[in-house]
């Protein structure tokens, strides 16, 4: 992921005048030459066809699709009581208005904001979201989400244009966007109050991946630190924590911090069960964050903080303004690699019987009327799973490329 | 102004603070267990639970799906909690093991496969990487176990494959050595073999490069013994083929993995494969194009600048981020439990469940897992270090 | 150029956005931990009751997937006959049956999830055995459900008896007895089949379905109710054969007997509410019955409740809110009920069953 990829030195460069070459050509060059790559061809696509054939038999025919749409609530949101999801939808408003605004903000020198591909992206999410058997409703309110998207974007775009500045503050709203998104989603202050047990589904998996990825940071940073530290000791705890946590498997973690945290606090203090998962994943990721920061760090040429300390810069201050910020740059695919495999490992909380994504699938499972739907279940939870991590990998190798444009 | 002849004040002296920091850190350490420690203690006595590995001698009692190692329930001696859990520790490092060895030859033909002048081959060697990792390993394991293997049919009606694989309900049925004695006999023979040719392979290249000759007599010899171990793998190891019994019941002979072990391999083999794709994709891509045109223009064919001058240089690139994905795989194994594997986490779960013990058994388990991962980390350094370019 | 600005530009948002997150992460703690149970620290000493009434709801360990004993529904409700005793309990200490939290656990964590505090009770079919009220540390209170361990088979398997196991395939759940019966019984027939470990009930029972298992043992009336959720209950059947004692009975925590005292009269007391004939119907009216056990037992007279550190008349509370043990059952498991199971051990002492409430004096 951290290799850097031989790129074209000039990008802005026309490519060199397509060969037209025919169909057969091509098919015969690509696909049939030498004799092996025939043989391979013919094994691969007869495997395709008799594959696809079994799937596309069993997904028109047998399977029951029924069970997605019929639970669709639960994925989304667990077991949230139904008259407050108003306050989750318009957690979802607010956040696409954000993400539009900042998007808009973001690309405001972009001469089109709206550029054939970005069309076409909206189009098929449209589209999509049309075809899926669910409720009309539904569809309404992610066609009116996409719209609002577009709206905001362009506003973005407007603004951002008068005031640049504004580029600044992008930071700061999304960090009051998310105490909102709790409160709606919590309670209190003047709303009914949802206790975490009522949380779930795509929802809880989105919300402890964002938060164990924002709270595991200071904690990688300071053991990735501490580890590179000459002070003996801080240098052992700092090995013994990383080495110790990452030679665990998580299901273990998480299962003591489910099951046996309370074993090692003061009776009557129980943190709620949600917080302790958050916890456990903290905990996990902090270690492999600070690897990949430790990996940044030593990639800091040695110069760095001669020069700062030339300027007379005190440690503190060198390693937080001028070894952090180029540690953290130079690792950040490494991180949003590290987000995404924690997005994944909220699965594991099923085990311990939290009801994120695939935990509720499993509750869905075991109801009656959808027993023995495992395959239509787990088949939707891939996609689910897949749609987010894809998303996020691309978008972490387009980062990238444009961060690699820079040097 | 008056400067004090001592120099710099102690809060200005960077050896003091080097001191102080690491006392603080020591100081609030301790501070974190005790108090911990002293929670846990409170804790158990009101529950009145003693600590201690006691436990481990009495009887278990209860049965395991799959068992290599003679564990008995019902004997108070074969049948103790320490014997139960060594044999969720063996069944761990089965499929460790298997896994680990299957996985790295996924990883590397698709790696290898995304290089394939093969249009299609190489699409599909993108799709499985991008398929595979983006998708979490517990929703692969209980796709394979729920939706997959659940749906193979019933035993009177199984599947079968050239007569010799089957696979129902009951599980998979694979050909497999037969005869404990000539198996290890013959296993020996094939190592030996693969160390000779390994010698021989490099003094075959030691040959053509530094000497210039042909290298055909070390040919030669190579093919000798390809042939010898093909036909030893072929007909020396007593290959057991399953069969159908002539009434309707149970196939025997040859390798039955049950669905659990299976779904478990299964998953963990293709997700881990296609994160050792990538890192061997990166790999081969890190080693500069000029390392291939110049190794060209020495006159070295494609195949000999694969093998003497871009792989070599790829495995360091390769080799660091393998060994964290090795370790990936041994930790993922604990996700048995959810498909009813009885690895050593699943035991241990049940184990402490019986004997309401947490502590302790966390403890083995935490122990288990470290050692497992510190062997992995050490035989890959090692290996590392044997790649590595040795800067003089 | 312009590109060399907005990346640098962009990889400051970056930076700003991890500093925000850190900062995020800084305020959320609270903010989560708020709305979980903020109780704080008291003395180690109390007892749980007093945690209890102090946080205004009652934290109760279920399974959450067996109908007619614990069972959740799509929209979150809880309902069977361990849900009903979590509820009594609710309604003595608090009064109010449905200031109860549920926590679902599966065989594997309850004990340590009691032992740990997690929840204040367990009310999760649980077998009461020597080694758990020594060794595990748990304090059970009387039994709610007198069972025994049984085995389901498909009905085309012609499995009939335990000896017809041999190398056939048999699912049961983790931690449990049945587990530990399972090996005995096996053992004491004579055969070895293979038997898969679950750690849940679910995937146990998917298994199952799904043909995996040949047979699936567990309590009597777990696989009665479980029965009828699978796709097609009439294909299956229950062996005649019980491999077990299983009495299942609501919990607590070693070391607390203040607590356990309320969980135990609870239960007791709705055994002695059914043998008065109190019904959450004619419970208002029975308070002003002449016999001075009823008046005692409801607090009219005397003060057994003060006793416990409860209202005086808290068995009231209980029996308006979830009725005696004869409506619960009737309701969860009896006629009223789908399985339309027999009361069989769970009738009255006086009807030749084992319930039997020591007085309320």
């Amino acid at each position: 992921m951290t290799t850097i990829t031989p790129q074209n030195p000039n990008p802005n460069l026309s490519p060199p005048a397509e060969i037209q070459i025919s169909p057969i050509n091509w098919v015969m060059k690509n696909l049939l030459t030498p004799w092996y790559n025939a043989l391979i061809t013919f094994i691969i696509v007869g495997i395709f066809c008799y594959a696809g054939y079994g799937f596309c038999v069993w997904a028109f025919t047998e399977a029951q699709w029924t069970v997605i749409p019929a639970n669709l609530h639960l994925f989304g949101a667990g077991r949230y009581p139904s008259e407050e999801y108003w306050r989750l939808w318009v957690l979802l408003s607010i956040i696409v208005i954000f993400s539009g605004i900042s998007w808009g903000i973001v690309a405001r020198n972009v001469t089109h904001l709206f550029s054939r591909n970005v069309l076409i992206g909206l189009a098929i999410a449209a589209l999509i979201s049309f075809i899926l058997p669910i409720p009309l409703l539904y569809k309404l309110a992610i066609i009116g989400l996409l719209i609002l998207l577009s709206l905001a974007a362009w506003g973005g775009q407007k603004i951002g244009a008068k005031m640049p500045g504004l580029g600044q503050y992008i930071a700061i709203n999304w960090f009051l966007v998310y105490l909102i998104g709790l409160w709606l989603i919590g309670g209190g202050l003047g709303l009914e109050e949802v206790t975490t047990s009522k949380w779930g589904g795509l929802m809880l998996t989105v919300l402890m991946a964002t938060i164990s990825i924002a709270l595991c940071f200071p904690i990688g940073v300071i053991f990735a630190l501490g580890r590179q530290s000459n002070l003996p000791v801080v240098k052992l705890f700092s090995v013994l924590y990383i080495e110790i946590i990452r030679g665990i498997p998580l299901i273990a973690i998480l299962f003591m911090g489910q099951v046996m945290i309370p074993l090692f606090l003061p009776e009557g203090m129980r943190p709620d069960r949600v917080l302790r998962a958050i916890i456990g994943l903290t905990l996990f990721s902090s270690a492999y964050l600070a690897e990949n920061i430790r990996g940044g760090l030593q990639a800091i040429p040695r110069g760095q903080t001669e020069a700062a300390k030339a300027l007379g810069l005190n440690p503190p201050l060198t390693v937080s303004f001028i070894v952090m910020p180029q540690a953290i740059k130079a690792v950040i695919p490494a991180i949003v690699g590290q987000f995404i495999s924690l997005f994944q490992d909220t699965t594991l909380l099923s085990i311990v019987g939290v009801e994120e994504f695939l935990g509720i699938s499993r509750s869905v499972l075991a109801n009656p009327n959808f027993l023995g739907r495992s395959s239509e279940v787990l088949l939707f939870n891939a996609l689910g799973f897949w749609v987010f991590c894809y998303a996020m990998s691309t978008g972490s190798k387009y980062i990238e490329k444009r961060l690699n444009v820079e040097h | 102004m008056t400067v004090k002849e001592q120099g710099i004040p102690l809060w200005r002296d960077d050896r003091f603070w080097k001191v102080a920091l690491q006392i603080l850190a020591v100081l609030v350490v301790i501070a974190i267990f005790t108090l911990l420690g002293y929670n846990l203690n409170v804790n158990m006595q009101q529950v009145g639970i003693e600590f201690g590995f006691d436990f481990l001698q009495s009887q278990a009692s209860f049965a395991i799906g799959e068992d290599l190692t003679n564990y008995d329930p019902s004997d108070p001696v074969a049948g103790s909690y320490a014997r139960v859990m060594f044999a969720g520790l063996i069944n761990t490092l089965r499929v460790v093991v298997v896994g680990l060895i299957l996985t790295t030859i996924v990883g590397i033909t698709a790696g290898v496969a995304s290089f394939s002048d093969n249009w299609l081959l190489q699409k599909i060697s993108q799709v499985y990487v991008e398929i595979a990792r983006n998708i979490p390993i517990l929703v692969q394991l209980l796709f394979w176990y729920l939706a997959v293997f659940s749906k193979l049919p019933r035993p009177e009606d199984r599947l079968s494959f050239l007569g010799m694989f089957y696979a129902s309900k009951r599980g998979l049925y694979l050909p497999w050595p037969g005869e404990v004695g000539r198996f290890s006999i013959c296993a020996a023979v094939l190592i030996v073999g693969a160390i000779a040719a390994f010698f021989v392979w490099r003094s075959r290249v030691k040959a053509i490069v530094i000497k210039g000759e042909s290298g055909q007599n070390q040919s030669m010899i190579l093919w000798v013994i390809t042939a010898i171990s093909v036909l030893i793998l072929l007909f020396g190891l007593g290959w057991q083929f399953p069969h159908e019994p002539t009434e309707i019941g149970e196939i025997e002979g040859g390798l039955r993995l049950t669905l659990e072990i299976s779904a478990l391999l299964v998953g963990l083999i293709i997700y881990t494969g296609a994160f050792i794709s990538e890192i061997v994709r990166a790999g081969i891509q890190s080693v500069a194009r000029g390392q291939w045109e110049a190794s060209k223009a020495l006159g070295l064919k494609s195949n000999l600048t694969m093998r003497l001058v871009v792989f070599p240089q790829a495995l360091r690139v390769i080799i660091p981020p393998l060994n964290s994905q090795y370790q990936n795989l041994a930790k993922n194994s604990s996700l048995a439990l959810a498909i009813a594997y009885p690895d050593i986490y699943s035991v241990s779960n049940t184990t402490f469940n019986q004997t309401g013990r947490p502590i302790e058994v966390m403890i083995l388990i935490m122990t288990t897992y470290l050692l497992m991962n510190m062997v992995i980390s050490l035989s890959m350094n090692q290996l590392n270090r044997s790649v590595q370019l040795r800067e003089r | 150029m312009w590109c060399v600005m907005t990346m640098r530009k962009f990889s400051a948002f970056l930076l700003t956005a991890a500093i925000a997150a850190s900062l995020a992460a800084c305020a959320t703690p609270p903010e989560s931990s708020s709305d979980g149970e903020g109780e704080g620290s008291s003395s180690s000493t109390a007892s749980r009751l007093d945690a209890v009434k102090e946080r205004g709801t009652l934290n109760c360990g279920v399974d959450g997937g067996i109908p007619g004993f614990s069972y959740v529904d799509e929209s979150g409700d809880y309902s069977g006959l361990d849900v009903d005793v979590c509820k009594a309990v609710a309604a003595a200490v608090l009064g109010d049956a449905d200031k109860v939290e549920y926590r679902r656990l599966d065989s594997t964590e309850r004990f340590t999830a009691v032992s740990g505090g997690e929840v204040d009770m367990l009310s999760r079919n649980t077998t009461w055995t020597i080694s758990r009220d020594t060794e595990v540390g748990m304090e059970f209170a009387p039994t709610t459900f007198y069972d025994g361990q049984g085995m389901m088979v498909r009905e085309a398997s012609g499995l009939k008896e335990l000896k017809d196991f041999d190398g056939k395939t048999v699912c049961v759940e983790a931690g449990t007895t049945t587990e530990l019966n399972l090996t005995d019984k096996m053992r004491k027939a004579g055969v070895t089949p293979e038997i898969k470990t679950f750690q849940q009930a679910d995937p146990a029972y998917a298994a199952y379905e799904e043909e995996l298992c040949d047979g699936f043992t567990s309590d009597k009336s777990q696989l009665v109710a479980r029965r009828s959720t699978l796709s097609k209950p009439e294909d299956h059947i229950v062996l005649d054969v019980t491999m077990s004692k299983e009495p299942l009975g609501p919990l607590t925590v070693n070391n607390d007997s203040a607590w356990f005292d309320v969980v135990k009269w609870v239960t007791y007391g709705l055994i002695e509410a059914e043998e008065l004939g109190i019904t959450s119907k004619n419970v208002e009216e029975m308070k002003s019955s002449e016999d001075p056990t009823i008046k005692r037992f409801l607090g009219a007279e005397g003060d057994l409740g003060t006793g416990l550190g409860l209202e005086n008349d808290f068995m009231v509370k209980v029996i308006s809110s979830v009725g005696n043990y004869g409506e619960i059952y009737e309701r969860n498991l009896g006629q009223e009920s789908k399985f339309k199971l027999d009361r069989g051990l769970n009738a009255l002492w006086t009807e030749g069953g084992l319930l039997y409430a020591p007085p309320f004096r």
